[in-house]
């Protein structure tokens, strides 16, 4: 698995603690907050591949106001809902709004890094997708190869 | 007590329909009854004093055809022809020949002495003078006596006529025997009981009656009850009886000529009659009372059934009302355990990651540690499992339809089970039909309900035993039913095992839910389970399914 950024975002900051250690020890780099602000306000600056978002938090934003903001400040990004309670329509919202997937909660890590896994190659694929376009579009602008950096 | 309630109403409805039905019955028959008896009775009295007056008619003939002849004898002769002895004895035989009836012939002269005689006495040369007729006769022209004993002692009667020659009167005077007017007047009686008799004014006999009395004594009938020249009167006799009188003057005024009858004789017709009408109510009775008894049974039987329908909807209803709210419920609290069983599951593997590190593999305990995890994992699977079986009941379900091959899913079913019944000793046997039809159902709930009773089954039995799985078409259902021979399930607990966290299995064996989730599946795919068992031989559980077939693409 190539090595990728991962961001949580979860209010119950012991099941978050516990996540961050558990997916360092695998050597994975994991960030985590414990609301949809502040995830929010890290996007803006940093670049993540994924990112695992609790449907239900207290207060402020709840997950899928945050997931709306998400995509807009980063289309590329692919987020994997958590949820207690699998109810169908938060769910099914979920995807209308571009989520990758959902999880039930409680769920082992090894489904979890799997469905990260998925979700990152999804994104690789798209990533490659569009450097090729844009490098067609910009050889065709030019018309010539274009040049290395 | 719920029986009663239909038996009474079952009796109210057959008594009030009876009494409806039977009154005008009744009512109708009484008076259609005294209505043909009123009639009966007026033909009656009709025809009895038409009766009377015919016969009073023939006497008063008899008695003008005798005074006539003698009249005629009397007018035709002299005196001087008359006393000649064997003149009188010529007319004697005479008139009896033309007429009969005379017992005997005299004449008497003006000072009442009877001068000729002809007839089977020896009466010539008595004086009539004293007796109160002679004087009658002499001064009206014509007499009729009543019946009397006279000289002879037997019953009798004379006729006498008076003739005036030259200034002289003479008297030719006949005896007429009683038991020829006797013979006329019995003519009239009726039938059995009937009799006929004439009465002088003062009630005594003038002829021998069937019944009761003889000539010349006092009948107690009262003769002033006959007023008209006809009368029918209703009398009790002395025994009580009533008997209809019809008594007509004959023409003289002198005798009364009675007809008596038993009414009843008469009125046969009217007995038959009645007869056929209680006949015919009787069966008309019966009738009703079978029809209304039948009608009121089929009716009633008919509530009671659509009664038994109507409760066994109120249970289902109940039932997935139950469900619904624990489905609502189930929803409210799923995040708030789910979120603490994430924690402790993801300490756990915390914890199970720590384990791997050099020094504390080095730790006497760590084996302790390591079970002890896992059965903290292995309980914190058990809790989800609750959380997500209860959520069942909360998702709207819109079963997702897909083509399903009933079949198909009870043999995936089967292999599923096939080891675990095998270590069991407990051997799955299935019947299916060729003939299902491919339906649009949702695969994945069916395989869940199949498998929960075929678990059920498995578990019952414990230890060697079979279970058959059956598929059949039954109409425009799929009919599966699921045959265990285990220990059964005791009537009183047969109505719980569809609720919820109803088990009898051991702590952490089972959560209950099982069949309650089944159900609801089942029931919101427009089908029905039921179970049918019996304590010590098994147990049935029956799932139809609609027959919805998918569309074509
Ligand atoms: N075939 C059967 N024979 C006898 N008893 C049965 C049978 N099926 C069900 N039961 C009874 O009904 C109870 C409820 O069944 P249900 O499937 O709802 O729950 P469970 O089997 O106890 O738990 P779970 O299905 O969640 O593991 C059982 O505990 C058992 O007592
Ligand atoms: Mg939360
Ligand atoms: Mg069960």
């Amino acid at each position: 698995m190539d090595k990728f950024k991962i961001l949580v975002v979860d209010d119950e900051t012991d099941f978050l603690e516990t996540i961050l250690a558990r997916l360092k020890k695998r050597k994975l780099d994991a960030t985590g907050v414990t609301n949809g602000e502040a995830a929010v306000d890290l996007l803006k600056n940093q670049l993540f591949d994924v990112v695992l978002l609790d449907v239900k938090m207290p207060g402020g934003m709840d997950g899928i106001e945050a997931l709306r903001e998400i995509k807009r400040i980063q289309p590329l990004v692919e987020v994997v809902l958590l949820t207690g309670h699998a109810s169908i329509e938060t769910s099914i919202e979920g995807m209308k709004q571009g989520a990758f997937d959902y999880l039930l909660k409680p769920m082992k890590l090894e489904e979890l890094m799997s469905k990260m896994a998925e979700a990152f190659e999804k994104k690789s694929k798209h990533d490659k997708k569009i450097r090729e376009a844009v490098i067609k579009d910009l050889t065709q602008q030019h018309g010539s190869t274009p040049s290395g950096e | 007590m719920k029986t009663s309630l239909y038996t009474s109403l079952q009796r109210k409805i057959i008594g009030i329909t009876l009494v409806v039905s039977f009154a005008p019955l009744i009512i109708l028959a009484v008076t259609m009854y005294y209505q043909f008896a009123k009639t009966c009775k007026n033909k009656t009295e009709e025809q009895i004093e038409y009766r009377a007056l015919a016969q009073a008619e023939s006497v008063d003939l008899f008695l003008k055809e005798r005074i006539a002849i003698l009249s005629a004898m009397a007018d035709t002769h002299t005196f001087n022809e008359m006393i000649d002895e064997e003149n009188l004895s010529n007319i004697f035989n005479v008139m009896n020949s033309r007429a009969g009836a005379f017992v005997d012939l005299g004449v008497i002269d003006s000072a009442g002495m009877q001068r000729v005689y002809v007839g089977p006495y020896n009466l010539k040369g008595l004086n009539y003078y004293d007796q109160p007729w002679f004087a009658d006769v002499m001064s009206k022209g014509v007499f009729l006596s009543d019946v009397y004993m006279g000289f002879r002692k037997l019953p009798h009667f004379i006729i006498a006529v008076r003739r005036n020659e030259n200034n002289k009167s003479w008297i030719l005077r006949a005896t007429i025997d009683p038991n020829i007017l006797e013979g006329i007047v019995r003519q009239a009686q009726i039938g059995s009981t009937g009799d006929a008799y004439l009465l002088s004014k003062e009630g005594i006999f003038q002829t021998n009656p069937r019944f009761k009395g003889l000539i010349l004594s006092q009948s107690n009938l009262n003769t002033s009850l006959f007023g008209r020249r006809v009368t029918v009167v209703e009398l009790e006799n002395n025994e009580g009886r009533k008997l209809l009188y019809a008594g007509s003057w004959l023409k003289n005024s002198k005798w009364l000529l009675i007809i008596n009858q038993e009414p009843a004789e008469m009125m046969q017709s009217l007995f038959a009659v009645r007869n056929v009408e209680i006949t015919i109510i009787v069966f008309g009775f019966l009738a009703i009372i079978m029809t209304t008894i039948f009608t009121t049974h089929l009716a009633v039987s008919q509530l009671q059934q659509s009664d038994a329908t109507m409760q066994e909807l109120n249970a289902q209803l109940v039932q997935s009302d139950k469900l619904a709210a624990i489905g609502k419920m189930a929803a409210g609290v799923a995040h708030e355990i789910n979120n603490p069983l994430n924690v402790i599951l993801q300490k756990t593997g915390w914890m199970e990651d720590l384990l791997e590190e050099e020094d504390i593999k080095k730790s006497e305990n760590l084996e302790e540690f390591q079970t002890s995890v896992q059965k903290i994992e292995e309980h914190v699977e058990r809790a989800r499992k609750v959380v997500h079986n209860m959520l069942g009941f909360a998702r709207k379900m819109e079963p997702h339809l897909e083509n399903v091959d009933i079949n198909d899913t009870i043999n995936q079913t089967i292999t599923i089970l096939e080891n675990y019944a095998r270590t069991n000793n407990i051997e799955i046997q299935a019947d299916l039909s060729g003939k299902l039809p491919i339906i649009a159902s949702d695969q994945a709930q069916l395989q869940q309900v199949f498998l929960n009773l075929l678990t059920n089954a498995i578990d019952a039995i414990g230890k060697e035993g079979l279970v058959e799985i059956k598929s059949r078409r039954l109409d425009s259902r799929i009919c599966i039913s699921i045959k265990d021979d285990g220990p059964g399930i005791p009537a009183e607990k047969q109505k719980n095992v569809f609720d919820p966290f109803f088990t009898t299995k051991e702590t952490g064996k089972g959560t209950g839910l099982g069949l309650s989730v089944s159900y609801n599946i089942i029931e919101k795919m427009g089908g029905k389970i039921r179970l049918k068992s019996q304590v010590g031989k098994g147990t049935i559980f029956t799932v139809e399914v609609p027959i919805v077939a998918p569309e074509r693409k």
